[in-house]
């Protein structure tokens, strides 16, 4: 039997193959669903236009905020100089430093605590403690925290950043332990098993194998908590006290004042922080394929 | 018989086992991994652990290593109890089945990493690690990492790690396993070379039968959580004392045979056949009771029917195996066994499908085996 | 002593030979050492994280005091207006439909956005799951990045564009599409556009998970066995991708009906959501006991969905 030239029906994928140009026969693409690919650029486009928009009209040179005049770098200039935002801008720096620092430590030591290790009584329940800040909505730990530090500055008369610090490593150490427990589940434990065989004490084997290993997850979990505190704002608008401005209540605060280009460009500028520490986070943490 | 004990050679033994038992869990669900199990180890010897999967050798690797505790019985290394160690403590090494290599380490820092822990001076380690390089023929690799080299490259880099402290004793968990063909003969002869270079013992683990019958001085079977038999590669092959010994090594061929006389421990017996031999017994058959003879295929000679011969078949099937062609046959008496003839002089059709033949075995040709 | 019968017992645990007892002592070591390193961490969160909330929950049922705080005063007046308002002359319960509207927007906005998100979310995460691994890992991040970004910034940015004076409105007039601007913002159009905006990566990651595991030779089989592609999708794509769907309507949901930020900014006053009227009442309601009330409230809502997906998934992995 002659396989004569049949015309071939017109098959999806067949303008790419064409485009292709390899002169194979189209194949039915299994993975295609029909408005899918669509469904997926809108989906990104939309996420990013409200950014690109608001980037753009951070360089617009006129003070009216929607009217487009010109290039400009001034609002940048002015953004700098404003001791507000610089004030601002130092505390949230100096929250989400500690908070980070602190939260990391604390969840490196919980996650080497709960990861790899025989179910113990308890066990459970340390989990459900360190993962509990994600399950409630911030709405309802900001008014516990308040109620609690409101308490405790009744009691002791002690007042500070420490309150506002302190609310921030509590949510900020589930962010940190996630990922730095991911790194360990993952750790394969033949390398502990070689290492003791190799003359190494359980602490040696422990420095010298386990954390070089865990390093990239715990950089990750630093970052992300830094990230998640920096960003923060329903907990920082009710924690915080007077004076304590971070750059998200400025915002706010900014924002119900009168939206001025300046606040835009400040925006921009958070903007490209938070996405360079989430891009750090994402190349720390990403799997290595093969 | 030679090697049966090892302390024969060299003052006390490498690596002694005395009814160790290990257990794993409790109650109705526990699962005994090894069984009173005892085997004395020889210094300077090539020893394998041979078993199938769940026989209880890599158990019993892991205890020598210790990272796991005996439920009973004491562990012995060089004379001195060990079984209550850690594995940091003691001089024990292993070349584990999935080599384990430190990914964030260089080869270099893999290879010097057990001296570092002993803390040995950054001179000395270099040096050793330099020696060691050479020995497994890894010079050029000494500062990649693990990565970027290739599965035989990371097994002799294992292989190097473990060798580097000079430990007293060498565990090897199916290292080879996860090597192509052409690559694990390879290797076994290399690892030959390096434990006579060496001079340390090596204690091998294999399921595979045909490694274990290459490369060592000694051979364990093990089945089920025990030690079956325990020789060199030529006892275990030609006088298996059990039908799953026999059955593991090798091919055998089975057959029953009646006790028709006893003096002690030689006696005689019936082939299906009606000949009658003499053979060595065993103690517990008493006469007219069956035991199992154990005959390998190539220990069988065909020849035409009616010539002296101890069974007589038809050829049933003709396998061409390159090297030598298997007869399966037809026994006459019931039954049927297969004889593996060499091709010596290249491929004859000498015999046919439904041909009559006689099969000659010599009486030492057929083993009696434990029932 | 009984004799033995037929059905012997169980061995009793052997006496553990000195090398086991070793290896016990050095596990028991390791136990409190466990303990203690998970101590910080577990001390505070347990400290400031969960006691505040016993103490919200004590707080729910005393008397509000002038200013802030409370005066300890059994009353259980805040847990019955979550329901029940009561008249200040008749003393008689009527429901208390000012508190309902919020609850059924809070509610009806968390089913919006969740249903949204999953429509917009599963033909993307699908999409994404479907390209080859290194584009893959690139559309990855593109999705995730905007999602660690500020989302107070990225709702102001959306502020700016669907305000009265915003860019929409802007370029709709110059256009002359319009002649006056059309208000889009303080709807609840921009509230549910806001929530979706921004819970949209939680929907589209554990689908993506999900869908990433997909054994696509079922999909084959199907398409073999004469289904069209829609039924495909139906019939064999969805139930297998079933645990991601679950996964990621929950953690949109959960964020959605408590959320404050968004309803405030996008919303203005008006449109309050559970999230706002519980602020409310630790700012200008000055109502510590009946802002506890709510809060536990919505606690319980969110702990019943959270349940409801830990129940799921546990059926699935039993599958």
């Amino acid at each position: 039997m002659s396989q004569a030239a049949a015309v071939p029906l017109p098959k999806p994928g067949a303008r790419r193959a064409a485009q292709r140009g390899r002169g194979k026969p189209p194949r039915f693409d299994v993975r295609r669903l029909p408005g899918f690919a669509t469904m997926a650029w809108v989906c990104v486009i939309g996420l990013y236009a409200p950014i690109v928009v608001l980037v753009i009209y951070s360089f617009n040179d006129n003070p009216s905020v929607t009217i487009w005049t010109g290039f400009s770098w001034r609002w940048y200039a002015s953004a700098f100089g404003n001791e507000q935002i610089r004030d601002a801008a130092l505390l949230s720096l100096r929250v989400a430093v500690t908070a980070a620092i602190v939260a990391t430590a604390f969840a490196t030591m919980a996650a080497l605590a709960t990861t790899r290790v025989p179910s113990f009584r308890g066990l459970t329940a340390i989990y459900a403690i360190i993962n509990q800040p994600l399950m409630v909505p911030e709405i309802v730990t900001g008014i516990a925290t308040v109620v609690f530090f409101a308490l405790i500055k009744q009691l002791t008369g002690i007042y500070g950043l420490g309150y506002l610090i302190t609310a921030h490593i509590v949510f900020c150490i589930p962010f940190a332990y996630l990922p730095i427990r991911a790194r360990l589940e993952d750790m394969d434990r033949a390398y502990e098993i070689a290492a003791a065989d190799l003359y190494a004490t359980p602490w040696r084997a422990f420095r010298y194998v386990t954390l070089p290993l865990l390093v990239p997850g715990i950089l990750g979990g630093a970052m992300l908590a830094f990230l998640v505190s920096l960003d923060d704002v329903v907990i920082t608008v009710l924690v915080s006290g007077p004076g304590e401005e971070t750059l998200p209540l400025y915002v706010i605060g900014q924002v119900k004042r009168g939206v001025t280009p300046e606040l835009n460009a400040m925006a921009t500028l958070f903007l490209a922080a938070s996405t360079l520490f989430a891009t750090l986070f994402f190349l720390l943490t990403r799997k290595r394929a093969g | 018989m030679r090697f049966q004990d090892g302390a024969e050679l060299t003052g006390l033994p490498a690596v002694e086992a005395k009814n160790v038992t290990k257990t794993f869990g409790a109650g109705p669900d526990a699962v005994v991994a090894l069984d009173n199990v005892s085997v004395t180890i020889g210094q300077n010897e090539f020893f394998t652990l041979l078993g199938p999967s769940g026989c209880g050798k890599t158990t019993l690797l892991r205890l020598i290593a210790g990272f796991e505790m005996p439920t009973a019985g004491s562990i012995l290394l060089e004379g001195q109890e060990v079984a209550h160690l850690p594995p940091f403590k003691r001089p024990v090494n292993t070349v584990f089945q999935s080599y384990a290599l430190f990914p964030h380490l260089t080869v270099a820092q893999n290879i010097g990493f057990g001296l570092k822990m002993l803390g040995r001076k950054r001179a000395m380690v270099d040096e050793a690690v330099t020696r060691m390089l050479k020995l497994v023929r890894m010079e050029p690799m000494r500062n990649r990492k693990v990565h970027q080299l290739s599965g035989g490259q990371q097994q002799r880099v294992a292989l190097a790690r473990a060798l580097a402290p000079h430990p007293k004793v060498l565990l090897l968990d199916e290292p080879l396993s996860a090597l192509d063909l052409k690559l694990r003969k390879e290797m076994q002869i290399e690892l030959k070379r390096l434990q006579h270079e060496t001079g340390i013992t090596f204690i091998f683990v294999t399921h595979d039968q045909e490694e274990a019958l290459t490369m060592s001085d000694r051979i364990a079977v093990m089945s089920r959580g025990k030690i079956l038999q325990i020789g060199t590669p030529t006892e275990i092959y030609e006088h298996p004392v059990d039908r799953f010994v026999a059955d593991f090594i090798g091919e055998t061929n089975f057959l029953e045979a009646e006790v028709t006389q006893r003096i002690g421990s030689k006696g005689e017996i019936r082939l299906p056949s009606g000949i009658e031999i003499a053979r060595e017994l065993g103690q517990q058959v008493a006469v007219g009771g069956k035991v199992t003879l154990a005959i390998r295929p190539e220990r069988i000679d065909l020849v035409r029917p009616g010539a002296e011969c101890q069974l007589a078949g038809k050829v049933e099937n003709i396998v061409y195996f390159g090297t030598d062609t298997h007869f399966h046959i037809d026994l006459d008496s019931g039954g049927d066994m297969t004889v593996r003839v060499q091709n010596r002089r290249g491929h004859q059709e000498v015999l046919k499908m439904g041909d009559a033949v006689g099969l000659r075995i010599a009486p030492e040709a057929m083993q009696v085996l434990k029932d | 002593m009984t004799t033995e019968t037929a059905a012997a017992p169980p061995p009793a645990p052997a006496a553990l030979s000195a090398a086991e007892a070793a290896a016990q002592a050095v596990e028991r070591r390791a136990g409190v050492r466990r303990w203690l390193l998970a101590a910080p961490a577990v001390t505070v969160i347990g400290v400031c994280g969960l006691m505040p909330l016993l103490i919200v929950l004590a707080y729910s049922w005393a008397k509000p005091a002038d200013y802030a705080g409370v005066v300890w005063r059994f009353q259980p007046d805040a847990w019955v207006n979550l329901l029940f308002q009561q008249d200040i002359f008749s003393d008689a319960l009527t429901p208390n439909y000012a508190y309902y509207s919020i609850y059924l927007r809070s509610v009806e906005m968390a089913f919006l956005t969740t249903t949204l998100a999953l429509i917009v979310g599963f033909p993307t995460a699908y999409f994404i799951a479907t390209r080859s691994p290194r584009n893959r890992n690139v559309w990855l991040f593109l999705i995730t990045i905007p999602f660690w970004s500020n989302l107070l910034i990225r709702i102001y940015a959306i502020m700016m564009i669907i305000r009265d004076d915003g860019y929409l409105n802007h370029a709709l007039i110059s256009l002359g599409f319009i002649d006056q601007p059309v208000p889009i913002i303080y709807t609840n159009y921009a509230v549910a556009y806001g929530l979706i905006y921004a819970y949209l990566p939680l929907m589209v990651m554990p689908l993506y998970a999900s869908i990433e595991k997909l054994d696509f030779r079922l999909v084959e089989a199907g398409y073999d066995l004469y289904a069209s592609r829609l039924k495909v999708l139906w019939h064999v794509i969805v139930p297998l991708v079933k645990p991601g769907i679950v996964a990621g309507c929950t953690l949109v949901f959960i964020p959605a009906i408590g959320d404050y930020i968004i309803a405030q900014m996008l919303g203005g006053g008006n449109r309050m959501m559970l999230g706002n009227l519980i602020a409310q009442q630790f700012s200008t309601a000055r109502n510590w006991p009946q802002g506890s009330a709510l809060a536990l409230g919505l606690m319980s809502v969110v702990m019943l969905a959270l349940m409801f997906y830990a129940a799921r998934m546990q059926r699935s992995r039993a599958q």
